[in-house]
């Protein structure tokens, strides 16, 4: 594991070549559970990663997340199922002899030593020659950028500087993959933007594997490529961050990233004659007569469905649209009843007739909006069936 | 804590002076009166070092002094290894059998009084033949003070994240490693204060001392209480003086070291 | 085999040691004060032969438990001597455990609300006397109350007094030097609970209407009940049992029943009686020593 004596290019090398492993993925989570006492915390979860791949596991807190990425360090081992790197089960392998390494969401910075003991920690132990590891920590130290700092002991540093050491750390010993747990959860907003696009240039120019756990749907998107989202012990749907959003394969996952109106309905079976509909589907709601929806990749097994609709994709107006463009087949009467201004965007909430309540938020696109909607207003929502996305129940 | 409602109120400020002054004015007039050149205890003659002198050419005194440095010595390094090891066991072992009766075992010579202790211990090297004086005392004072060991190294073990340890072994340190380079060092200030509260209190210990000891080791304070028996005696101000000194520079000490392992880290539990 | 297993094995291991000395040294020790107790007093009375030698084997251990009698309990409930002795300990450590609780707690609750610089150097300034000797802050205390010492000295020169008053050997004196010695140990829990507590606790009472008072026993005391339990618990327990300070500042016409154990085995060399007081000790203390093992443990084992 940390034998291999090299520059980071070489360790994007041995990436390579267990990517090269015919048809298997570098990370490859086979059907595993991990259960506390009667609770399944991990739930039969299988899941392949690239090499090289960013991935975030997203999910609300106790839905597992943690665990598994525990399982993946060597500090749990699952009850069953099977963990491959490289090919090879690691799923007994005590945390001190994988080629996996963590960094962890309170740093666990060692406080009694320096910076640099702490980045040479794990190259100490893998045996290196020291001359080895000062060149190691040195390199290290330049690439998280905290030159001049290697005498000072952990509680001398910024919490920006601890999350750093704590990443060199963690990077030094060349690990095949490298686990975060809620890396920037301790940094407040705006140095958490800027470590966000640090880490993925880190990410992208070693050419490592990294997994990363967060809560923060908004980190998980900037950052991974591929987006595993969690709940109660398995995997809702892995899926890349724009599919995620526009594409949710379940009510749930809809509900839990971004917002969303959800308007429920049936199927109406008998196919539109009207010409512009011939290539949707029609759903008969009770709260918001019929809507027309763009006829989904695969047949609908139900006919009990769901429209789901994000709100920037809802558009206002004073009267109902004149054209018979399709994109505003869908309309919807109703008044304003909620206008939340929130710097980029508005947030309206539109009381329906029938008392549903539809979100729709509109870019602040100029300064002085004397068009603005107002509580009370009679306003039209519409949107294209294009932008609807259909769930079943 | 400055906000209105929490703020020190005069009777607050009252009981804290009343209470320190309780606690500390006996203390400093005993070492006064060990200055005081008068053969009468109570009567002030003028600063001088005579029972100081006194006490250096009292050789059974001196011996029960020696006696009770080593015992202090030997019980209190046994006592803290047994401690700590103790400690770890409970905080890191988890549950495993017999684990209720260990800690109770741990927990209640720190409140048993110590008749019952030292009557005890008297009967079961009286049992085994063992020829009382340095090493049952040894014996009795360990057997008591590393559970004052325990419950220091424990409360400290307690407060240490258990991420250390696991970014240890994630570092590639085995279960053994990972407490040697990480969990010791950060126990160690907690370990020191133990060792120094186990010797404090062997050097202490009258009662369980009495009980296991046997003829011609009597320890410092078997003397200094058949001493006080009689009555008061400059003399003895000036052992007691000494022997408050000593404390004074394990204290000091100590604070150093802790004030050392602050710049380290977290604060050591002071007892 | 997870990492908390991993770290486990080692960690139990680890017990062995002291596991195997307290039960020598603590547990088996009980064992021989139960014997003796229910021995005749003429075989175990010194010049002593041990209870068991191995090369006797079992044949010896079963004449020797056919030897057991109550006798000695017997002695220990007919004579008022013991009876006395050991209502007198309870009611002593009865009543300084609640002058030490009246005295302990405006002073830990003062520590809490210093400053926190000064809460350290506070509880530092608690914990040094308790380092200091014992016997010698006793006897410093002597010094102070004898018939010729510094108090009577005072208040002769103050003329509040016209003649110097007795403190020496009398029961006020025997209370002021166990308050003296166990007031840290009533402190300490104290303060470590009082000083947990969420200042903003205070300022929702006051702000929800209760005055600094009512905030105070509403809020504030009943929050430090845990702390009260085991303050008055370290203090209870030693000092029914407690031997020094009665000893030297109490009058010899009552005694505790720790001066009374003392008594039959140093100076009357009858260790069976003073194994059966011992025993009867231990008996009337299970109840509280299991509370406050229960308390400890909750403290210090907390997962």
């Amino acid at each position: 594991m940390s034998k291999d004596t090299g520059n980071p290019a070489r360790a994007a090398d041995s990436n390579a070549e267990s990517r090269s492993a015919p048809g298997m993925p570098l990370l490859r989570i086979d059907a595993v559970v991990k259960k506390f006492g009667q609770f399944r915390a991990v739930d039969a979860l299988s899941l392949d990663i690239q090499a090289g791949e960013f991935f975030a596991l997203l999910g609300p807190s106790g839905c597992g997340k943690t665990t598994l990425l525990r399982m993946l360090a060597g500090f749990e081992t699952p009850d069953e199922g099977r963990i491959l790197l490289g090919g090879e089960d690691i799923a007994q392998i005590s945390p001190h002899q994988r080629p996996v390494n963590m960094m962890f969401q309170s740093y666990a910075l060692f406080p009694h030593l320096s910076v640099r003991d702490n980045i040479a920690f794990g190259l100490k132990r893998a045996k290196l020659p020291s001359s080895e590891i000062g060149a190691r920590v040195k390199e290290m130290v330049t690439l998280v950028k905290l030159d001049g700092l290697e005498k000072r002991k952990p509680d001398q540093l910024s919490g920006g500087q601890r999350q750093r050491v704590a990443l060199a750390r963690s990077l030094a010993r060349r690990p095949k993959l490298l686990l975060l747990d809620e890396p920037l959860a301790a940094l407040d907003k705006k140095l958490r933007e800027s470590t966000q696009l640090e880490l993925m240039e880190l990410q992208r120019r070693l050419g490592l594997t990294f997994i990363i756990v967060t809560h923060d749907q908004q980190e998980a998107m900037t950052m991974a490529a591929r987006i595993g989202v969690m709940d109660a012990g398995r995997l809702e749907q892995v899926a890349s961050p724009r599919d995620l959003y526009e594409a949710p394969r379940s009510r749930w996952i809809a509900e839990f990233v971004g917002d969303i109106n959800l308007i429920e309905g049936k199927l109406d079976t008998i196919e539109g004659s009207h010409a512009t509909i011939a290539r949707r589907l029609a759903i008969v709601t009770e709260q918001a007569g019929t809507i027309h929806i763009a006829k989904p990749s695969h047949p609908l097994s139900r006919t009990s469905v769901c429209v789901a609709i994000r709100p920037e994709k809802i558009k206002l107006s004073r009267r109902a649209p004149v054209s018979d463009d399709v994109r505003a087949i869908n309309r919807l009467e109703g008044v304003v009843a909620d206008v939340g201004y929130l710097g980029g965007v508005t947030g309206y909430k539109i009381e329906l007739d029938s008392g549903l309540i539809l979100r729709s938020s509109l870019a602040n696109t100029a300064r002085l909006d004397s068009d603005a909607y107002g509580l009370g207003q009679r306003v039209v929502a519409w949107f294209s069936p294009e932008d609807c996305v259909v769930l079943e129940q | 804590m400055a906000s209105a409602t929490n703020k020190l109120s005069r009777f607050n400020i009252t009981a804290l002076a009343l209470g320190l002054s309780f606690l500390y004015l006996p203390i400093v007039i005993l070492i006064v009166y060990s200055f005081n050149a008068s053969r009468l205890v109570t009567v002030w003659g003028g600063w001088s070092l005579h029972w100081y002198d006194e006490f250096f050419h009292d050789q059974a005194m001196i011996d029960a002094a020696w006696m009770s440095l080593r015992v202090g010595a030997t019980s209190a390094t046994l006592a803290t290894i047994l401690g700590t090891l103790a400690a770890v066991a409970l905080s890191r072992g988890a549950g495993f059998k017999g684990r209720t009766l260990f800690s109770s075992m741990l927990y209640a010579p720190l409140v048993m009084p110590e008749v019952i202790t030292g009557l005890s211990l008297l009967l079961l090297f009286v049992a085994i033949n063992a020829e009382r004086g340095f090493w049952t005392v040894v014996i009795a004072h360990t057997t008591l003070t590393m559970c004052f060991v325990s419950v220091v190294v424990q409360a400290r073990l307690g407060a240490i994240d258990r991420s250390f340890e696991e970014a240890a072994m994630d570092l590639g340190c085995d279960p053994l490693r990972a407490f040697a380079a990480v969990t010791l060092p950060l126990i160690l200030p907690s370990v020191a204060a133990g060792w120094m509260l186990a010797f404090t209190l062997s050097l202490d210990d009258l009662v369980i001392a009495s009980f296991t000891t046997g003829p011609g080791s009597a320890t410092l304070p078997i003397r200094i209480y058949s001493e006080v028996r009689l009555g008061v005696k400059p003399e003895i101000n000036a052992i007691c003086t000494l022997v408050v000194a000593l404390i004074a520079v394990v204290i000091v000490v100590a604070s150093l070291a802790s004030k050392i392992s602050d710049a380290r880290g977290k604060n050591a539990a002071p007892l | 085999m997870s990492a908390e297993a991993n770290f486990t094995r080692p960690a139990r291991l680890a017990a062995i040691a002291p596991y195997v000395w307290m039960a020598l040294f603590f547990l088996v020790p009980f064992l021989f004060v139960l014997k003796i107790s229910l021995s005749q007093t003429a075989i175990a009375q010194p010049p002593y032969t041990p209870v068991f030698s191995l090369d006797e084997g079992w044949e010896a251990i079963k004449t020797a438990f056919a030897a057991l009698s109550l006798d000695n309990f017997r002695l220990l409930v007919s004579d008022d001597l013991y009876v006395l002795s050991y209502l007198r300990s309870l009611a002593v450590a009865g009543v300084s455990t609640a002058i030490l609780l009246l005295i302990g707690y405006p002073i830990a609750y003062g520590m809490a609300r210093l400053p926190q610089r000064w809460q350290g150097v506070a509880m530092m300034l608690v914990i040094v006397p308790f380092w200091t000797s014992f016997l010698i802050r006793i006897y410093a205390w002597i010094n102070i109350l004898q018939h010729d010492g510094l108090l009577n000295q005072i208040l002769l020169a103050l003329h509040v007094v016209s003649k110097p008053m007795v403190w020496l050997s009398t029961d006020s004196a025997m209370y002021l030097g166990i308050v003296y010695s166990y007031l840290p140990f009533m402190i300490l829990p104290l303060y470590a609970t009082l000083s947990k507590m969420d200042p903003a606790l205070l300022e929702a009472a006051a702000d929800l209407g209760a005055s600094p008072r009512q905030a105070f026993w509403r809020v504030t005391f009943p929050l430090s009940l845990p702390g009260v339990g085991a303050g008055a618990l370290l203090c209870f327990i030693p000092i029914v049992g407690e031997f020094v300070i009665p000893d030297l500042l109490a009058g010899s016409n009552a005694l505790m029943i720790g001066q009374t154990l003392w008594l039959e085995f140093f100076n009357n060399k009858d260790w069976p009686t003073a194994s059966a007081v011992a025993v009867v000790l231990l008996l009337l203390l299970l109840a509280p020593l299991l509370l406050y093992d229960r308390l400890q443990r909750r403290q210090l084992e907390r997962t």
